[in-house]
């Protein structure tokens, strides 16, 4: 999910960067004066003017950089925060983040707009009571496709992973734990099994399928599924729609197995220089309309239940946004792993990575 | 001249500021990344220094021995095309009429004021299966077809029934073109300097004296430019090897090198001791292969061609 860009005209070459580790994005420090917030976010993730009715509501400035994965993100906080006030990590790394002790608790007190926040929301798994976090957006994992180029759309996640069908047209995701989850998925194992064996089995599974897969895409698969690169891509639900809009011809679909279904959060890092502007923000974020014009300019689910009843049936029921059924019924959530997993995990990707 | 410790003030000022750098941004930054490459990772956050050598253990294991390996034969490859390319190419320009010559200079210069992220994208362009150099393939394929049924030979399907575009991305031919392509000018312009302090009256001489023109190349003009070609070598193969944003994009995934491992652990594997030894790793071989270089170097001097 890097490149949170959805809309084409808004799309830079920020994403790409990213992708390959490099990002340009100067942390806050030193910039953290009186009435600024500086938020870390990822690309083209928030409404178009919603920073600016901050700004003009508060007189607080927002100083807004982009980073381009999780694992950067965590990176870049591991030695102390660089001037940070409000990060936005996904679920499995908001854990990582709690585990490592570098949130800082949130204040419900001073967020009265999580009134507005679907209940469902309100006890997840990877932050009991929601001490470190408010939830932003959420979405799942999926594949896109180019309807033309399949006699029948794809259903299964052995599509991409044992299949010889779209030899020379697969795109897979370039995370090793996303790609190893969907192969546990595939084998009807849980996604967060980090059994030996299951790992194992998904390594073997990989190996043996490399020669069909065009690309591990550092998440531009999207963008090879656009140009034609490739037929099939594994994908984040929101950069498929994203191409979507521009081609009718592609079509995203969640594997019968199920899929893993992430949800990003706002948090606020120890070490934050201001600490009450990053509550305001968030408040700001959760409001209706604000969290509505958010929602609609970058298409993903959004768990603001007051926004969602002020937003068209084009977006409340469009079935890649808001999947249904027994895919979704089989999904997981991705629970943090721990590091020695994480080596793990590196491990035997790094033996598919060198295979063939 | 004077001696340093007659003016130890004006020692100090050139050699401080100096000193002071390499000591900021080259030794401790380097002491940091020996001490952690003997230690253990024992949390997400926390490291321990205990003085192990199991990160250098782990270098053997296969995987990381055929990454290695392949950085180490990608980059020898695409050094030798760099060489067999960059060579005539300086030469040409070295035996260009002095007006020309800035210009053709200027030429090899001028890519370095893109960013290389930038090229690297343009070379996804031109590379893809639907990118610009299958898109001319594809065109010349069309006209060829079109001619062979134009002469009756069109049922036979000589050239193939279809056009089939070249796979470049993903495989080892696209990094090498990568790899090639940027590293291109690095072998022109030392190869260029030694051809220019050439005497040419050499050449005349063996030309003159009935050695034919490869013969010429062969024992005169190679020898004599061998510093330059050695300089050229060195100079593409040390980045080829630590090359990272080349595999990364134009593998696909498909052909790491060995950079590639060393960035996932500095972030998805948060394994920051096995990123170390693996980047020092990487060090020594360079120095290994400098030292070599400065050995042949002073062996081919002492041998001299004078």
């Amino acid at each position: 999910m890097t490149s949170r860009n959805f809309r084409p005209n808004r799309r830079s070459v920020l994403g790409g960067m990213g992708a390959v580790g490099l990002s340009f994005g100067l942390p806050g420090t030193g910039r953290a004066a009186e009435g600024t917030v500086n938020f870390y976010n990822w690309d083209t993730y928030i409404g178009e003017t919603t920073l600016a009715q901050f700004t003009d509501a508060t007189g607080v400035k927002v100083q807004y950089d982009l980073f381009a994965d999780n694992e950067e993100l965590f990176a870049k906080f591991r030695n102390g925060n660089p001037g940070y006030d409000l990060i936005v990590p996904t679920n499995d790394f908001v854990e990582r983040f709690i585990v490592a002790d570098l949130l800082e608790e949130i204040d419900h007190a001073k967020i009265p707009n999580l009134a507005n926040i679907d209940p469902a929301f309100a006890d997840p798994a990877h932050d009991p009571g929601r001490k470190y976090s408010v939830p932003y957006m959420w979405g799942t994992i999926g594949i896109g496709y180019r309807k033309s180029a399949v006699s029948t759309p794809p259903t299964s996640w052995a599509d991409l992973y044992t299949s010889e069908e779209y030899a020379g047209r697969i795109a897979l995701l370039g995370e090793p734990t996303t790609v190893f989850q969907m192969a546990f998925k595939l084998m009807g194992k849980s996604m967060n099994d980090w059994s030996d064996e299951n790992l194992a089995a998904a390594e073997a599974m990989l190996i043996a399928q490399k020669k069909n897969i065009t690309a591990f895409a550092p998440d531009n698969g999207q963008d090879l599924l656009l140009a034609g690169e490739v037929d099939l891509a594994m994908e984040w639900n929101g950069d498929v729609l994203q191409v979507m809009e521009e081609d009718d011809d592609i079509g995203y679909v969640v594997p019968k197995e199920g899929t893993m279904v992430w949800e990003d959060d706002l948090c606020i890092p120890k070490g934050a220089p201001n600490p009450d502007g990053a509550h305001a923000l968030i408040n700001h974020i959760l409001d209706a309309e604000q969290g509505a014009e958010i929602a609609d300019f970058i298409y993903y689910a959004t768990p603001n239940a007051a926004a969602r009843t002020l937003m068209d049936a084009e977006y409340t029921e469009n079935p890649a946004i808001f999947p249904a059924g027994e895919a979704m019924e089989k999904s997981e959530v991705s629970i943090f792993s721990g590091q020695e997993t994480l080596a793990k995990i590196d491990a035997a990707w790094t033996r598919v990575r060198a295979a063939g | 001249m004077e001696h340093y410790r007659q003016n130890l003030r004006a020692f100090a000022a050139f050699f401080v500021p100096s000193a002071g750098w390499l000591l900021v941004f080259f030794v401790v930054p380097l002491a940091i990344i020996f001490v952690y490459s003997v230690s253990e990772t024992i949390s997400l956050t926390e490291i321990k220094t205990t003085w192990t050598f199991e990160n250098y253990a782990r270098l053997l294991e296969p995987e990381i021995l055929t990454l290695f390996w392949r950085s180490l034969w990608l980059a020898g490859i695409s050094t030798v095309i760099c060489l067999c390319v960059g060579y005539p190419v300086a030469l040409v320009i070295a035996t260009a009429p002095a007006k020309v010559k800035p210009w053709l200079l200027l030429l090899i210069i001028l890519p370095f004021w893109t960013n290389l992220l930038i090229r690297t994208y343009a070379l996804l362009n031109i590379l893809g299966t639907r990118g610009r150099l299958n898109g001319l393939l594809e065109w010349i394929w069309t006209q060829g077809d079109r001619a062979l049924t134009f002469i009756g030979l069109g049922a036979y399907d000589l050239i193939g029934e279809d056009f089939e575009p070249i796979t470049f991305l993903g495989r080892w031919s696209g990094v090498i073109i990568g790899l090639v392509y940027v590293h291109l000018p690095f072998a022109i312009l030392p190869i260029y300097a030694s051809l220019e302090k050439l005497d040419r009256s050499y050449l005349e001489a063996s030309l003159d004296l009935g050695a034919g023109q490869w013969r010429t190349f062969r024992s005169i003009l190679l020898p004599m430019t061998m510093a330059g070609v050695m300089t050229a070598a060195i100079i593409t193969f040390i980045p080829m090897l630590g090359s990272f944003l080349t595999p990364a994009l134009l593998g696909r995934g498909q052909v790491d090198m060995i950079a590639n491992v060393i960035e996932r652990q500095f972030k998805g594997a948060n394994e920051l001791p096995f990123g170390s030894a693996m980047s020092l790793f990487l060090l020594y071989v360079t120095f290994i292969i400098l030292a070599i270089q400065s050995f042949a170097a002073s062996r081919g001097s002492r041998r001299g061609i004078k």
